[in-house]
């Protein structure tokens, strides 16, 4: 059985799901972006699949243009992080109360 | 056959490194089974002839953004993340949450399966280098300009948030006060 287009798909749910849930059980903003790398690049494995399976390059085109929103991503907000932890000495997402009441 | 026994290999490593980056406490051993991700869908990526792609995804993601990561986790010294002292069920939740969405995720590619199948050309220029470059700078210029757009906003608001606020020192503004009251008495 040759690996096709459900196989690829699968394996792509299969990481998006436990990037998603990483958001949901990590406490550490750096832990929580790390998740979401993960759900972006499960993603860019779905664009690379269907690009290949259609023989079209619009797919990985925008496998590039993901991983651009990801650089810019990945820069702003570790900019919040350190910024964040320069005023609370600490990147736990439930000292980010400041705002509450 | 070989092309099986690769794709459930890295498949597996992919898996393998996504829960232990979940899994482990210590940010930076989670950023190195992130690494170990991104190096097994970079494999993938070869396998479904995406050459180029392969290529920009070491490069970027294990590359720059990683760098960027391990670089902040050593700046600011992290220990060890502290398990949830919140509600214990909330762990329940987060995992029937995580089983209810991978089952609607498998449903829609599911659905879409269910159109013909299309079969897979073996001899493909779509991941080759040069049909991507023709395709970004004509047909996709739009885009391409507009990410180079996004790309300065991300520059100009990192250097925004990184400077520190020119904010009036507490002891000054105090001093000033008192003299303010002597001169009145």
């Amino acid at each position: 059985m040759e690996p096709n287009l459900a196989s690829y798909l699968a394996l792509s749910g299969i990481l998006f799901t436990i990037g998603a849930v990483g958001v949901i059980f990590k406490r550490n903003a750096i832990g929580m972006f790390m998740c979401i790398e993960l759900m972006l690049n499960a993603v860019n494995l779905t664009f690379v699949a269907f690009s290949r399976y259609y023989a079209d390059t619009t797919g990985q085109l925008f496998v590039f243009m993901v991983m651009a929103v990801a650089a810019c991503e990945a820069a702003v907000g570790l900019g919040i992080i350190i910024s964040f932890f320069r005023n609370s000495q600490s990147v736990d997402v439930d000292d980010a109360s400041l705002m509450r009441n | 056959m070989v092309g099986t026994a690769l794709f459930f290999l890295f498949a597996g490593f992919a898996i393998m490194c996504a829960i232990s980056m979940v899994y482990h406490k210590n940010p930076l051993y989670s950023a190195i089974s992130l690494v170990g991700v991104f190096i097994a869908l970079s494999c993938i990526y070869v396998t479904l002839a995406a050459p180029f792609i392969a290529a920009v995804q070491i490069l970027i993601y294990a590359g720059a953004i990683m760098v960027l990561v391990v670089f902040v986790i050593m700046l600011l010294n992290l220990d060890d993340d502290r398990p949830l002292n919140r509600l214990r069920y909330l762990y329940a939740i987060g995992g029937g949450l995580g089983v209810v969405l991978l089952a609607q995720t498998l449903f829609v590619f599911y659905a879409v399966l269910r159109a013909p199948n299309q079969p897979i050309d073996p001899n493909v220029s779509a991941g080759k280098t040069l049909s991507i470059g023709q395709a970004m700078y004509t047909e996709y210029l739009l885009p391409v300009e507009i990410v180079g757009v996004l790309l300065m906003m991300a520059i100009i608001g990192s250097v925004m948030l990184a400077r520190r606020l020119a904010q009036p020192q507490l002891e000054l503004v105090i001093e000033r006060e008192e003299e303010l009251r002597n001169e009145e008495e």
